[in-house]
């Protein structure tokens, strides 16, 4: 093997915009010959984009309680009031206490 | 299964085009569907399901409140996590002036430092991770366990860029800092997710008494 030292902790810190797509074309061509060479970043490329995979898959293990009666009357006034654009006007007229 | 997680971007815009029509289911769709986004995200941030549910209440509100500043539906989705981080912020437990940690990049390179000279990468065999079933295993909680403890101002980015799949530019508009900060940020999320993942992995592997657990190889 004939590399030079740091390779690997030279590229580290750009593999996620490398996944993503975001990097400049010289910067991506710079990693895909380091990988091209070197097995254990590959493996780590893919770990980490499993990672990626992985977290677009999660589901939480918790979920909202179902939404409450009252909850939902204001919910579905605030709609109507959308809908009539009377959030559209200006805000509250103050009234003498 | 979250029947809101279903719902794919296009559907989400189409359900804006009809609530501002008026069209009464548009509303009840819209409502389940964002009402248990918004929950999700505020739970991870806020860890408390009573403050997820009032956020998720809250931004709802707002949200039909200001429904005319959002010229486009295509950006319903960051509009509406804008409006619930907001929302979270506020009902944030701890300490606001909590000092935000930093996550050091070298943690988490995945190197071991042998006689001062040698560097090693170590790194649990992921070949075997079934693709989808496995969320609803322990797997699962490790990844939402990873999340939970990374610091905030990661986990908002992991979770808006990753879980939401909101893009760069959206998920910077919805934290209001760089889209520079939100990849830096993003990396070193992934990063320790990846991790805890790989630990998860390596830890298994040993139970079982397998020696392609780990594998650890000459690092250039
Ligand atoms: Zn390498």
């Amino acid at each position: 093997m004939a590399h030079k030292c740091g390779n690997c902790t030279e590229i580290f810190g750009m593999l996620s915009e490398y996944l993503d797509l975001e990097l400049p074309p010289a910067m991506c061509q710079e990693i895909d010959e380091h990988l091209a060479t070197c097995p254990p970043c590959v493996d780590f490329v893919k770990s980490l984009r499993k990672t990626v995979d992985l977290c677009r898959q999660y589901e939480p293990s918790e979920t909202p309680a179902p939404l409450g009666e009252a909850a939902r009357r204001d919910l579905l006034a605030a709609y109507r009031r959308m809908l009539t654009g009377e959030f559209a006007k200006p805000e509250k007229i103050e009234l003498p206490r | 299964m979250v029947a809101g997680r279903k719902v794919e971007r296009e559907n989400e815009i189409e359900l804006v085009r009809q609530l501002r029509a008026g069209n009464p289911a548009a509303f009840d769709r819209f409502v389940e569907h964002f009402r248990s986004k918004i929950f999700q995200y505020s739970w991870m941030m806020c860890g408390h399901r009573e403050d997820a549910e009032e956020v998720a209440q809250e931004t709802l509100l707002k949200v039909f409140e200001n429904f005319e500043q959002l010229r486009e539906p295509e950006r319903v989705r960051s509009w509406v996590f804008r409006i619930a981080k907001n929302a979270c912020l506020m009902k944030r437990r701890r300490g606001i002036f909590e000092p935000a940690q930093e996550l050091s990049l070298d943690e988490l390179m995945p190197l071991a430092q042998r006689n001062g000279q040698m560097v090693k990468i170590e790194i649990a065999d992921w070949s075997g991770l079934p693709d989808r079933e496995v969320l609803r295993t322990e797997l699962r909680d490790v990844l939402q366990r990873a999340m939970a403890e990374l610091p905030e101002i990661y986990r908002s980015v992991i979770l808006l860029r990753d879980v939401e799949e909101l893009s760069t530019e959206e998920t910077a508009q919805v934290l209001e800092v760089s889209t520079d900060v939100v990849k830096t940020r993003l990396h070193r999320a992934r990063l320790a997710v990846r991790q805890s993942i790989d630990l998860y992995l390596r830890n298994i592997a040993e139970t079982r008494g397998g020696r392609n657990g780990t594998q650890v190889r000459q690092l250039h």
